[in-house]
């Protein structure tokens, strides 16, 4: 059993809300869409160094262009070299804009968004009723149609 | 992350997520999920290898052409911790016999610090509460706070203490990072710091003293990753 399995098992027993169907969107072809990071990572750009406290439901918006990120997430129970030696490894900036590149897929966002994730209850009700949806329109804005959910 | 993936989906956006927690992703029913047993803190699995990294991403993009969801696929490769293997970074030798050993350890480091401060372009998770100037002071008032357990004595309150702590594990895993001639598995810098320098068991005896002292449990268990709890 490795160090990780247990913190995997703790965290498996958070309390989800329960739902009954499952929504889902159409996607263009791949080719096409336009391609948006959403990670979970609690990442700020450079220089906000507010410390991201567990309740905290709120995003922040990480212009596309900017690699300049910090980890602000509130736990330390994750591995963090992996994030200092490569940002790619939860936030996978330029692995996105090379398959643009490569005309995999349409395009990237002009930004991207970062949560906090591990978070309770109350802080579902807040991602689905309020932050999640503000974030959702960010993105719309930028015309994103695909996102690709991170976690850390 | 899966109550982000209902609400995006909502909105009209089409998402697919890479999840480390299975069990998270089962029960939010978020439509596709790509499971990846990799380290948590690594979620496209391997560090400074895009070629793997874009695999991932292929693999999870892949599932936007599903319509049986909601769907997990599990990635095929496995990818553990290696939390029981400390990495074996050198460390500094004694440089001023009149500095605590743990400051003068963290001085002796700086230039390991400064190096991969330059690999990433400037990039650090230092700064929290204080930068690189400032690790050898966060050190000393850690020292005070493992022998008396008073917060306010060593200048912290419950929030920055925990920061103060985020950022000295930063400045020693940078360092390793830069002694290190590749990215070691994951945690096994998080284990050398915790274990076989002079900081970081000062951060056990200030999480130990914390507790006996009454603080509350998310001040003291928090001044470390559950990982290294002892």
């Amino acid at each position: 059993m490795t160090a990780d399995s247990g913190i995997r098992a703790n965290v498996g027993e958070i309390p989800t809300p329960e739902f009954e169907s499952t929504p889902v969107a159409a996607a263009p072809p791949l080719a096409e869409a336009r391609v948006a990071i959403v990670t979970t990572a609690g990442l700020r750009v450079a220089g906000d160094v507010n410390y991201w406290q567990p309740t905290d439901a709120s995003f922040t918006v990480l212009p596309g262009s900017d690699r300049d990120v910090q980890l602000s997430h509130f736990s330390p129970n994750f591995d963090r070299v992996g994030f200092a030696a490569d940002i790619n490894v939860v936030y996978p900036v330029d692995r996105l804009d090379e398959m643009a590149a490569a005309g995999e897929i349409g395009s990237v966002a002009n930004q991207h968004i970062s949560f906090m994730g591990a978070q309770f209850d109350a802080t579902f009700s807040t991602m689905l009723l309020d932050s999640g949806p503000a974030a959702a329109r960010v993105l719309k804005d930028d015309g994103v149609d695909v996102v690709l959910l991170t976690p850390i | 992350m899966g109550v982000l993936a209902r609400v995006l989906e909502e909105a009209g956006i089409a998402t697919v997520g890479l999840s480390l927690v299975r069990r998270q992703a089962e029960n939010i029913k978020a439509p596709r999920f790509l499971h990846c047993e990799f380290p948590l803190g690594r979620p496209l699995g391997k560090p400074r290898d895009p070629v793997f990294q874009t695999d991932v991403i292929r693999r999870a993009f892949a599932l936007l052409d599903r319509s049986d969801v909601p769907v997990i696929e599990d990635h095929p490769q496995v990818i553990d911790d290696e939390t029981e293997a400390p990495a074996t970074c050198a460390l500094p030798p004694r440089h001023d016999p009149d500095a605590h050993p743990a400051v003068d350890e963290a001085l002796g480091l700086r230039p390991a610090y400064n190096r991969q401060l330059a690999a990433s372009d400037g990039r650090t998770a230092v700064g929290r509460v204080g930068g690189a100037d400032e690790i050898g002071g966060l050190i000393e008032r850690m020292v005070v706070l493992a022998e008396n357990g008073d917060l306010a004595k060593a200048g912290f309150d419950a929030l920055s203490v925990r920061a103060a702590a985020q950022d000295i594990r930063a400045y020693y895993e940078e360092a390793g990072l830069a002694l290190s001639d590749h990215v070691p598995g994951a945690r096994r810098i998080e284990t050398w710091f915790y274990t076989r320098t002079e900081t970081g068991p000062i951060l056990h005896s200030v999480s130990h003293k914390l507790k006996a002292a009454g603080e509350d449990r998310s001040t003291w268990y928090y001044m470390l990753p559950s990982t290294q709890q002892r």
